[in-house]
């Protein structure tokens, strides 16, 4: 499980986080939706150690992670896929999922861990070959998580998946999301489509310029009034 | 070792083999028809293969935009001749300044334990691995601050410390250890090309393994995405410092092997000029291939010392431009920079490997076959 109390982060004099707490549980799909500048992609970033923190704890399991450099924080298990995908895009569909086991020792657990991906994402499989920067925004989607999972991580941090997304390959996304999950590994999932996640996420909470303003299941949220009006569109009036 | 590396191995050391027979043949012709030129240019585009591929290791496989190749090739010549003088041509050599600090010989100690010709190679490989080794705690020193730079700062920075490095060797109070701006001559050479494509070759082997190691797809994801790279755990600075310190190595043992083709060496020479020849031959084979990068070497030493020298001919050259004249050379040489710019940016190879290109259009075809 992964416990993040009054976290607090700042870009030089601007403050991204003032002071959030959150949990994750495990097995569950945990989502943190918000407008642009909130705070939610920072949240990620300093979980994994990209962004150091100014105060507060973010512990895993009962151990600290806040302070601890970026490769141990992935070797206890947490993954994160960027957000904007950022794969290698001059190297092979095939290069980049094994670069996410870059951290792992054990040759013949990756080579299962890789037709586990494969399972997961069929299309990978036939583009193993293909240089990453020639697939489909969607794909590449497909291979910044699969390439996360490669760590096999127990806790997989999402940064807006849905990003410049058709609405049907968001769907894709959406229900590969599920299917990780069913399979155990707990989801930190970070999006503007704040209906989609709401829709699949246990757990919700809403983050607004650096404070978490309400918190609850995603079905509560989803049918949250100010929620409706702030991220779901609801037309005022009706 | 994996399957795929022994693979490696085994075709990288065949090609090696194959190449030392071809250049025992070559050798051959050239001294049967009294050519001198083929070999020069062998012997010169072989010593540049491997400059020129341990530059690509840094600019091509991690893109760290580094102009330092001159003062690592630099040192390793030094070291080199400084290292192989004979003991008693030294007083010659080191003519202003008695003989020298240095007053003992590698490959004279070998040959003093193992005899004359095996100590004498032995030594002088042994030296080469100590160029290798001073270029790369110097690449190291550099690194360490350096490398915190990027793209043009470093390129920059990299430049500043070539050029420092080149003054110091050349400083007065240096002088005994470095006979100043004096040649250093004398020292043993290789007399057949097969030496050099040998040791050329194995440098080589070596790279291309370590470009296909984790550490290899590790350079590669730095250079593609340093965030994603570091998302995934790898340690940006950790990895930039390898790939500088295994490019300074192979630079430096590279620059010993200049040192040997060149027969005297004099800091004057490398100048950054040098690093620019190196890194047109590292763009017109592609960044980021190493087939490319030894194609790029052999064509590019060849066409310098072949074709301009035979436009240079009167005879050839109802103009009278001498396009190897010294300041007209880098005229041609920019005019060409331009050329393959704007008209191959990929260069030869792009970024793939001779094998690829044997290897990859059935595999393509194939999934087409299948269906997708």
């Amino acid at each position: 499980m992964l416990k993040i109390e009054n976290l607090h982060v700042s870009y030089g004099g601007i403050q991204a986080l003032r002071g959030i707490s959150l949990e994750v549980p495990d097995g569950k799909i945990v989502t943190l939706i918000g407008a642009n500048g909130a705070g939610k992609s920072t949240t990620l970033r300093t979980i994994t150690g990209l962004v150091k923190a100014a105060s507060g704890s973010v512990q895993w399991n009962g151990s600290e992670l806040l302070g601890k450099p970026i490769d141990q924080i992935i070797s206890v298990g947490i993954a994160m896929s960027p957000e904007g995908r950022r794969v290698f895009p001059d190297m092979t569909v095939l290069e980049n999922l094994k670069l996410g086991a870059y951290l792992r020792k054990d040759k013949a657990e990756i080579e299962k861990d890789l037709s586990w991906v494969y399972e997961l994402f069929p299309r990978l499989k036939e583009r193993d070959w293909q240089v990453a920067g020639t697939l489909s925004g969607g794909e590449q989607q497909m291979l910044a998580v699969g390439r996360a999972l490669m760590s096999r991580p127990k806790l997989l941090l999402m940064d807006e998946p849905s990003l410049g997304l058709a609405p049907l390959v968001v769907q894709d996304i959406f229900s590969i999301i599920g299917e990780i999950n069913r399979q155990g590994v707990t989801i930190l999932l970070v999006e503007q489509n704040a209906n989609m996640a709401l829709k699949i996420a246990d757990l919700a909470y809403v983050l607004e310029t650096g404070h978490i303003t309400m918190s609850g299941t995603g079905a509560e949220l989803l049918a949250d009034e100010k929620v409706k009006e702030a991220y779901l569109g609801k037309h005022r009036g009706t | 070792m994996d399957k795929k590396s022994n693979k490696t191995i085994f075709w990288g050391l065949v090609v090696i083999a194959a190449m030392a027979v071809l250049s025992l043949g070559a050798e051959g012709i050239a001294d049967a028809t009294g050519q001198t030129l083929l070999m020069t240019v062998l012997k010169k585009g072989t010593v540049y293969a491997l400059l020129v591929v341990s530059m690509n290791l840094l600019n091509g496989f991690t893109g760290l935009f580094s102009l330092g190749q001159a003062g690592f090739m630099l040192i390793g010549a030094y070291t080199y001749a400084i290292l192989t003088i004979p003991v008693a041509k030294r007083a010659g050599v080191y003519q202003y300044y008695d003989g020298g600090i240095v007053q003992f010989s590698i490959p004279e100690a070998f040959s003093g334990l193992l005899g004359d010709l095996v100590g004498g190679v032995i030594g002088m490989v042994v030296t080469l691995l100590i160029c290798g080794l001073l270029a790369a705690l110097f690449g190291w020193l550099i690194g360490l601050p350096v490398l915190r730079l990027k793209s043009d700062y470093l390129a920059i920075a990299t430049l500043g410390f070539a050029e420092i490095i080149r003054t110091f060797i050349q400083y007065e109070s240096f002088a005994p250890l470095t006979n100043g701006s004096n040649t250093l001559r004398q020292y043993p050479t290789f007399k057949h090309l097969y030496p050099y494509v040998i040791i050329v070759g194995i440098c080589i082997l070596c790279i291309v393994l370590l470009v296909n190691s984790t550490y290899g797809r590790a350079f590669k994801a730095v250079r593609d995405d340093e965030i994603a790279a570091e998302a995934m755990g790898i340690n940006l600075a950790k990895h930039k410092m390898l790939s500088f310190v295994i490019s300074s190595f192979f630079a430096g043992v590279g620059g010993g092997l200049l040192a040997m083709y060149m027969s005297s060496v004099q800091a004057k020479g490398f100048t950054v000029a040098m690093t620019y020849e190196i890194l047109l031959m590292v763009v017109i084979g592609g960044i980021g291939s190493i087939s490319g990068s030894i194609i790029a070497s052999y064509l590019f030493i060849g066409c310098s010392e072949w074709w301009l020298r035979f436009l240079d001919d009167p005879g050839n050259n109802p103009g009278g431009i001498k396009l190897l004249a010294p300041g007209f050379r880098m005229v041609v040489f920019s005019t060409f920079i331009m050329i393959v710019v704007l008209f191959f940016r990929k260069g030869i190879m792009g970024e793939k490997e001779f094998p690829d290109l044997l290897r990859r259009r059935p595999k393509k075809s194939e999934k087409e076959a299948a269906g997708k």
